[in-house]
């Protein structure tokens, strides 16, 4: 019987032909924590009393939560994991070097891996075709000790998408109206699977954002065929050794069919408090936005701060509206100043925030004021999820992001593009 | 069996909901955090819960972040199960593993402040308010087993692996 990705991927790594909905226990190839959950999942190792990391080189403490640290408790939280580290012989990334799922895009997963991460994001890494799945601090607590862990086999909804966006549309608008359509809940504990002429024709970066948003639809992975673009991105890493082809049987079960013409697609917003109140550009225009955010796991890449930057380019920032711009990782910090995106945002009035997660989940670093807006290109835009719960969050893409920058309002990134 | 009474919320409270990232500071003072359980979605939680009672939610409950200090603050505050029409992955497998029983039943046949009896090997969820006669569907064999042991962590240290097949 032909496979989906999910399956084809869990069956050779349990070494047994599974289908949706069987249980396996899965080795693991890459399993990591953050600042924000790895504390817990390093107290929960120490209480099971297991002392040995089965596989230190491939076992990551990511500190990007709260990077520098705001806070002296969180200063506390990030010497333990430091010394955690040091310890035990794990991998550290410790400030300054940016958001995870960025590193582990650029520097870890590669086609056919199975990931766990503390952390709900750890689904970004499907756009590399990797199984990778987030969890709570047990769950890896767990994973990192013995180097496995127990995974229902997804039923997979295979997502087809054709047609070129069209100018001042992007992945961010293609993910978000997918979430508008099947909800916060329509792929829970479920793959989602992209496909269609639309997957060839578009960047690792674009992959990564739409990959990265399946979890708020609740889908389990998000997985991309691993294809010329995979191989293309990871010789651009230096890893082009770690390329393999992964594609779906043509004869794969899904349980269902979603097509997406993306020529039709139009710049879509993600309304306060949930992702999947989802509106075009032109129901939400006109809305004014106290406060820009470019950035985070989602569109904190360098073809993001380029979309900025190349709207931004001779411009200002609105002078009502503040502009904060977290490049996702070193490596896009260091390519934006080599390019000269980082010159031009500054020059529009952007504050520039160290790699890392920034504004996304409140902590510091542009928390909101009482009954403020905000358009962001994060992910989430929950009540309280920029540190304020009387406050306003839009989710958008990079363009819409920076053209609102400009007008002080929503605005519609195809005016300027 | 387990009694007490409802705390209704609606449909998606995310862990943010719960337990909001502002907080971030206070996650390795595990007791000092429980102390602002719900506090963004219902600020007098904290003080009104009692041990026994129950989280009620429309669905969804617990989309958002892996972060497990939600069941496991809800877990301190006394609560004894989550009671909601569908939860989300991470959640529900947190939940499990520190020992939090999440319970799918149809959520509507129960009001805010109800007194519940909960009867987890039956099954069985009666309001005792209302009169409705509720059951819950069984969860995966392998989360049942976790469950039944107090969560991963004792599970582990009695097995020492998972033995779920
Ligand atoms: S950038 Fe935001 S969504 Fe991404 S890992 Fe950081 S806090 Fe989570």
């Amino acid at each position: 019987m032909g496979k989906t990705l999910a399956e084809k991927i869990l069956s050779t790594k349990s070494r047994k032909d599974v289908s949706a909905g069987d249980i396996v226990i899965a080795p693991l190839d890459l399993v990591f924590m953050q600042d924000s959950t790895g504390p817990l999942t390093l107290r929960q190792f120490n209480e099971a009393n297991l002392n040995t990391i089965h596989n230190p080189e491939r076992t990551i403490l990511f500190i990007d939560h709260s990077v520098p640290s705001p806070a002296r408790e969180l200063s506390n939280d990030h010497k333990f994991l430091r010394s955690f580290a040091k310890e035990k012989g794990v991998v550290l990334s410790d400030s300054g070097e940016g958001v995870g799922h960025q590193i582990v895009a650029e520097s870890f997963a590669k086609p056919g891996d199975v990931v766990v991460g503390a952390d709900s994001h750890t689904v970004t890494a499907g756009a590399l075709g990797a199984f990778a799945t987030g969890m709570g601090s047990t769950d890896v607590a767990i994973a990192i000790a013995l180097g496995k862990t127990w995974l229902r086999v997804p039923e997979t909804i295979k997502v087809v998408v054709n047609g070129r966006f069209a100018k001042g549309v992007y992945a961010k608008d293609l993910i978000l109206h997918l979430i508008g359509q099947i909800g916060a809940d329509g792929a829970t504990y479920k793959a989602l699977e992209f496909s269609g002429e639309t997957v060839g024709m578009i960047t690792m970066s674009e992959r990564l954002t739409i990959a990265n948003m399946a979890v708020e639809a609740g889908a389990k992975v998000g997985l991309f065929p691993a294809d010329s673009v995979t191989q293309s991105y990871l010789e651009s890493q230096g890893r082009g050794k770690q390329y393999i082809a992964l594609h779906p049987d043509a004869d794969a079960t899904y349980e269902s069919i979603i097509e997406i013409n993306a020529a039709q697609l139009e710049p879509t917003v993600a309304k306060p408090h949930t992702v999947d109140n989802t509106a075009t550009i032109k129901e939400v225009e006109g809305t004014r936005i106290e406060q820009v955010f470019i950035g985070t796991c989602t569109n904190g890449r360098l073809d993001d701060l380029r979309i900025a930057a190349d709207i931004l380019k001779g411009k200002k920032r609105h002078p009502r509206t503040r502009l904060v711009v977290a490049p996702a990782s070193k490596k896009v910090l260091l390519a934006a100043l080599a390019e000269g995106y980082i010159t031009t945002l500054v020059e529009a009035g952007a504050t520039i925030i160290p790699p890392g997660c920034a504004a996304c989940l409140g902590v510091h670093q542009g928390v909101l004021g009482d009954r403020e807006t905000c358009l962001s290109t994060a992910n989430r835009n929950f009540k309280g999820r920029m540190g304020n719960p009387t406050a306003f969050i839009y989710l958008a893409s990079p363009a819409t992001a920076a053209t609102t920058a400009i007008r002080g309002k929503i605005s519609d990134p195809r005016e300027v593009v | 069996m387990l009694r007490g009474k409802a705390f209704k919320f609606g449909d998606n409270i995310s862990t943010d909901h719960i337990v909001p990232g502002r907080l971030l500071h206070l996650r390795s003072n595990l007791p000092e955090l429980a102390k602002h359980v719900f506090e963004d979605t219902d600020p007098a939680f904290a003080q009104r819960v009692a041990s026994g009672d129950f989280v009620v939610a429309g669905k969804n409950f617990g989309l958002g972040s892996s972060r497990e200090h939600a069941p496991l603050i809800i877990k301190m505050s006394g609560i004894s199960a989550v009671l909601t029409k569908s939860v989300a992955r991470i959640f529900f497998r947190n939940a499990i593993n520190v020992g939090l029983p999440v319970l799918i039943c149809d959520t509507d046949k129960i009001n805010d402040g109800d007194e519940l009896e909960v009867d987890l090997k039956a099954g069985k969820i009666n309001n005792l308010t209302n009169k409705a006669q509720l059951s819950f569907s069984r969860m995966p064999e392998v989360m049942l087993r976790i469950l039944n042991e107090g969560g991963l962590i004792p599970y582990i240290t009695k097995y020492g692996n998972f033995r779920v097949l």
